[in-house]
């Protein structure tokens, strides 16, 4: 199936993109894919932090934060109570209609 | 100033392995880092991640590789500027370059080799409206030398590895330690967030958790700091440091304007030796791009080698190469 999924940019546009749940895709990679402009320095080892994104709907039906998550998430100075590593984030149906604000560094 | 024949920019794995293939060359090699260890990313991301495509090893951790080749290129005796960032680079390849750091440290070279990875690791700042106006007036963002700290009033700000530790070392020396995080926990080491948590319990430091900083003041030198909790509660606290610690990630910093040819915060090359638009000048590792480029270490090892034949006309104008195995020659008789 294919997840719709809001995306709103540094510049405050949002996109509806739509990526499929069954190439066991990340947020990141899916963001990667639609040419979103983040570095993700560690390719999803939640060892770099500069994936990191707000989400600004949808955060209750999201799986809860990993301890390595949280553990990234700590180090960085605009972290909020809606943020999350978009490196762990699978693709699949609890993202769906989901809006998500990119935070991370810009490459 | 320091001389040498090839002054490499950047000590990741790449800049370090570019030190063997010029040493065999018979190419001396100045290497220089914003980070105060070598390694780049190896040491300071992964360092203990295991890594499996290194030719030849099966499986090796990422500090281990960076051991390795510091073992690899001891015998060229590379020499080092650690810990500063180079922000200018003068000169030509005809009459030799200069490269300066942002700290004074200068050196003269014949050619430059470019292996600066995503760029200098630089501190994560905070939000705070005019922290840069203190910088170096009360705010840092890494502890060079503790002692500059000792009887002073300090705030940390972090919740990670760095903050826990510096906080405890600081505790023994400072007048007044307080550590401001944003979350009530601390994921960090185990022993260090409960030595942290000791010393907070026996009144040796302040510990405010849920909380950020919100404002800095003073004249000409920090002197207050805003804290504002969860409830939007704020408290002010007097302080003539504050230290930062959200960690560092990297920037393409002043590479950007030296004239060289930029595309997506990576420097184009040719591919038949890895030199910029500016002859005499080379870039390796991932710091590159050109059509099919991959940033990977083994790339970055290959862009090492065909580099140095070709900067050795830079070095050496007057001599012909020839091309030799280490298997038949050993490593200082080419
Ligand atoms: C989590 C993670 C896992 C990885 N796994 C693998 C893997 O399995 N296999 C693989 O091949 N690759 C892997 N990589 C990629 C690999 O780490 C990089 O390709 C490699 O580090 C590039 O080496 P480098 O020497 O070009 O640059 P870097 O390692 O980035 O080093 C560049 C250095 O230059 C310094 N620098 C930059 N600008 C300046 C300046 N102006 N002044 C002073 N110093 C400067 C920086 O401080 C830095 O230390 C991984 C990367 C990450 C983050
Ligand atoms: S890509 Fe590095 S933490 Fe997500």
């Amino acid at each position: 199936m294919m997840v719709p999924i809001t995306i709103e940019d540094r510049s405050g546009q949002r996109q509806l993109i739509e990526v499929p749940d069954d190439m066991s895709l990340s947020l990141m990679e899916a963001l990667k894919a639609y040419e979103y402009n983040i570095l993700a320095t560690c390719g999803g080892m939640a060892l770099c932090a500069t994936c990191h994104v707000q989400v600004l709907e949808g955060m209750e039906k999201l799986p809860p934060l990993n301890d390595v998550e949280l553990d990234m998430l700590d180090t960085l100075p605009d972290v909020t109570a809606n943020s999350r590593l978009a490196c762990q984030l699978r693709i699949d149906k609890d993202l769906e209609n989901a809006v998500f604000r990119i935070c991370g560094q810009e490459i | 100033m320091h001389t040498t024949d090839i002054c490499v920019i950047g000590a990741g794995p790449v800049g370090l392995f570019s030190v063997f293939e010029a040493g065999l060359l018979k190419m001396r090699c100045h290497l220089m880092d914003a980070l105060p260890q070598v390694g780049g990313q190896l040491s300071e991301i992964y360092p203990q991640k295991p890594i499996y495509d290194i030719p030849g090893y099966p499986e090796v951790k990422a500090q281990q590789l960076v051991d390795n080749l510091m073992q690899q290129i001891a015998p060229f005796q590379p020499s080092f500027t650690l810990g500063e960032r180079v922000a200018q680079i003068q000169g030509n390849a005809a009459d030799g370059f200069t490269v300066t750091t942002g700290d004074g440290t200068a050196v003269s070279c014949k050619v430059i080799v470019i292996a600066g990875g995503l760029g200098c690791f630089e501190p994560r700042k905070p939000v705070i409206e005019r922290l840069e106006d203190f910088e170096g007036k009360g705010v840092s963002y890494i502890v060079k030398d503790p002692e500059l700290f000792r009887d002073k009033e300090i705030i940390l700000a972090g919740g990670g590895d760095s903050a826990l530790d510096w906080t405890i070392l600081l505790s023994g020396i400072a007048a007044k330690v307080t550590l401001v995080h944003r979350g009530d926990t601390f994921r960090g080491a185990p022993d260090s967030a409960e030595k942290v948590f000791r010393l907070a319990k026996d009144g040796k430091i302040g510990l405010v958790l849920k909380s950020n900083i919100s404002r800095i003041e003073g004249n000409g030198h920090l002197k207050n700091v805003h804290i504002t909790d969860d409830k939007n509660g704020v408290s002010i606290l007097n302080a003539d440091h504050l230290i930062p610690l959200f960690g560092l990630s990297p920037k393409l910093g002043p590479i950007a304007d030296w004239g060289l040819q930029i595309e997506k915060s990576a420097i184009a090359v040719q591919t038949t030796d890895y030199a910029t638009n500016i002859p005499g000048i080379y870039a390796i590792g991932d710091i590159n791009t050109y059509p099919g480029k991959l940033k990977l270490i083994l790339c970055g090892f290959h862009e090492a080698a065909m580099m140095a034949q070709s900067a050795f006309r830079y070095v050496y104008p007057d001599q012909r190469l020839s091309f030799k195995y280490t298997t038949v020659n050993g490593i200082h008789s080419f």
